[in-house]
């Protein structure tokens, strides 16, 4: 993006927040900007620092940038405690919106095309960058939900959600013991475990993993989740029925993935081996598992998440009164969202965490790996 | 390998044994063979307490074999046979009109339906992604990480929500099922698309920029091409998701008509045979589904002069 574009972009934003002390910040009764000192200092500060950021040049606009846009959303926010701007907000609130935007997206676009030559700053830059993005992404959400007044039943604010979720810790903490602690890990470990079991022995008898890849790549493209009515049937509405279909739904994407690492080592390795007069078990220990750790890390990975979406659909089809699965159906029912939205948090804070973990653990025992050497 | 080629010229079971075709399709064979029939063992010794209490109940005699054949035969077994399936299966599939709503035909159609139309929709959004985030930086760095952290979401759970929102809107039907679809499927086609689109040589993205061709002559003439076996690998995976997408999106919706509909009310009124069956259409169907795209793709393949 060029500069002059880039300024005018600035500018542009300034103005939006300029205007909004002369347009009518909502259709209610609502006082002027200029009648909260407080407020209008903020706005007049975001102003400032997006023209100062429209006339400096290079990367020193982008916390200028950045500023101005906090300044700016922190008006927004603090208007949408007035209950008459709540759901009328007008023009002049708006536009403040749009600058605040304008500014923030120039200041990130402006940091993504930075390329220091330090190696820390820059895993510092592509870390702030998707996180400023979802900032913003999530303050448009609160704004324009709340400025619309949008029903908490079409879709509640993140900050209701937030606060649901610091209110009913308790009750969150015993959905997740019972759906993750109890069906998904257990039903994990068990599913990836035999998933490897059999791979191991496909690769040492040779008929059996012919047979065994056809029918596993065939059985890891069926929509498996279905068994899950059938798991509740055998094993109750307890977890157990949870871990046994998350234990299907992981053991064909572990073995398909297991034969395909089993066989990576290179004919070369394997002869070295043989020379050594290397038994079978240590061909596998020494040689083999150690070529396949990328490929079971894949399936790991890949795992996590079917794992976690296994033991959720199964509490759809029955589960004592606890669970993400039953509370999401039964609050969704309610027309509870906020709590639902909440619940989702959990289950997405438990599948980046489960997920984070593997990819820690994969890193530190592949890390002579191709692809982590750079 | 190499004691083989030494030996005698091989006699009539080995020359057999080494057929092609038996060498490919025996293993796969014998393991489907020894699964039914460990389908079956199975199946009379889980349904065995249960047709012994039926009979002790009306107090008949009966002998072991009397047993053996009730097991294969229960009107609600904990495992039916793997024959009561199939004629479950064929029952309700060839047995009724396609429209009727005890057809499978009908219920698949539904979940059909759902899955194909978030297929398109999933396949048009992730392709778009990966148009937007190989051509800027800006998009590549903010987006790309969160478009995998949508992925660590259970996304399955939102699904009663779409419902619910949708609803509140006004739509019904087709199209929250679809969205659910959509939703899952895009992720793989955005990975595999950015994949294919960055996958020329810098070499070959250097001829084209020493002829002056344009970023949309890039792209059609260079990137595209070069994306298409991603392509249909990455939709060869999104559309096994996008079905399982549409059965469970019709689970806590109530929905009166597709797959899983009809394997929740099995599982509600113990309809275990209907459950099997209903398992067994949504398998027809996802192996149906990426036959056809691998279908497709030999014959695009073709189109653009592949060799196989």
């Amino acid at each position: 993006m060029n500069a002059g574009r880039r300024s005018l972009g600035f500018m542009i934003a300034a103005a939006g927040m300029l205007a909004a002390l002369v347009l009518p910040l909502s259709s209610g009764t609502a006082v002027a900007l200029s009648a909260r000192p407080m407020l209008l200092m903020l706005a007049l500060a975001a102003a400032l620092l997006f023209a100062i950021a429209a006339w400096t040049s290079g990367p020193r606009a982008i916390p200028l940038g950045l500023a101005g846009a906090l300044c700016g959303a922190a008006t927004t926010l603090e208007l949408l405690r007035d209950e008459s701007v709540v759901g009328s907000a007008a023009s002049g609130y708006w536009a403040m919106v749009l600058a605040v935007w304008l500014g923030s997206a120039l200041a990130v676009i402006q940091l993504a095309s930075l390329w220091p030559r330090d190696h820390a700053y820059r895993r510092a830059i592509h870390l702030a960058v998707p996180l400023v993005f979802g900032a913003v992404v999530f303050y448009l959400w609160e704004v324009s939900v709340r400025g619309f007044g949008v029903s908490p039943v079409i879709m509640p604010a993140p900050s209701a959600a937030v606060a649901r979720f610091i209110v009913s810790l308790p009750i969150l903490g015993g959905d997740f013991v019972q759906t993750f602690v109890r069906g998904v890990l257990i039903g994990y470990v068990i599913g990836c475990g035999a998933g490897l079991v059999v791979a191991v022995m496909a690769q040492r008898f040779a008929f059996l993993g012919r047979g065994l890849l056809p029918l596993g790549n065939f059985f890891s493209a069926l929509p498996l989740v279905g068994v899950a009515p059938i798991m509740v049937m055998w094993f109750g509405f307890d977890w157990p029925s949870k871990a046994a279909v998350v234990t299907l739904v992981t053991f064909f994407p572990m073995l398909v993935n297991a034969l395909a690492g089993l066989s990576a080592s290179g004919h070369m390795e394997r002869d070295l081996m043989r020379s050594y007069g290397a038994s079978h078990r240590q061909m596998l220990t020494k040689l083999d598992l150690p070529a396949a750790l990328p490929f079971i890390f894949n399936a790991l990975k890949i795992n996590a998440t079917l794992a976690l979406i296994g033991a959720i659909v199964a509490e759809f089809f029955g589960t004592p009164t606890q669970g993400i699965g039953f509370r999401i159906s039964t609050e969704a029912g309610r027309m509870a969202l906020d709590m639902v939205w909440a619940e989702i948090a959990l289950a997405a804070l438990a599948g980046m965490a489960f997920y984070g973990l593997i990819a820690l653990a994969e890193r530190a025992t592949t890390f002579w790996h191709p692809s982590y050497r750079t | 390998m190499t004691s083989n080629t030494l030996a005698f010229p091989a006699s009539g079971v080995g020359a057999l044994r080494q057929h092609p075709l038996v060498e490919r399709y025996a293993p796969v064979a014998t393991i489907v063979l020894a699964l039914v029939a460990i389908w079956y063992v199975a199946a009379v010794l889980m349904n065995l307490s249960l047709v012994r209490d039926g009979f002790e109940r009306e107090e008949t005699p009966y002998t072991v074999s009397d047993l053996i054949a009730g097991t294969m035969s229960a009107e609600r077994p904990l495992l039916p046979a793997p024959h009561q399936v199939i004629e479950a299966f064929t029952d309700s599939v060839f047995g009724y009109a396609p429209t009727a709503p005890r057809s499978l035909v009908y219920h698949s159609a539904v979940t059909l339906s759902a899955t194909l139309l978030g297929f398109a929709l999933g396949a048009l959004l992730g392709i778009a992604l990966a148009l937007l985030i190989v051509h800027s930086r800006v998009l590549e760095k903010s987006l790309l990480p969160w478009i995998i952290c949508s992925q660590m979401v259970p996304i399955l759970a939102l699904a009663p929500i779409f419902v619910v929102v949708l609803g509140a809107i006004g739509l019904h039907g087709l199209l929250p099922k679809s969205i659910i679809s959509a939703y899952l499927c895009f992720f793989p086609i955005t990975i595999g698309m950015v994949k294919g689109f960055t996958s020329p040589d810098p070499m070959q993205l250097d001829l084209m920029r020493t002829w002056s061709a344009t970023p949309r002559q890039v792209l059609s003439k260079l990137r595209w091409p070069s994306a298409v076996p991603y392509l249909f690998a990455s939709l060869k995976v999104a559309i096994s998701i996008s079905l399982i997408g549409a059965i469970v999106a019709e689970l806590p919706t109530g929905a009166e008509a597709g797959i899983g509909a009809r394997l929740l009310a099995g599982s509600y009124y113990g309809q275990t045979v209907q459950i099997w069956s209903a398992l067994l259409a949504s398998a027809v169907l996802a192996s149906g589904l990426i036959a056809l795209v691998g279908l497709s793709e030999r014959i695009v393949g073709r189109q653009m002069g592949t060799r196989p």
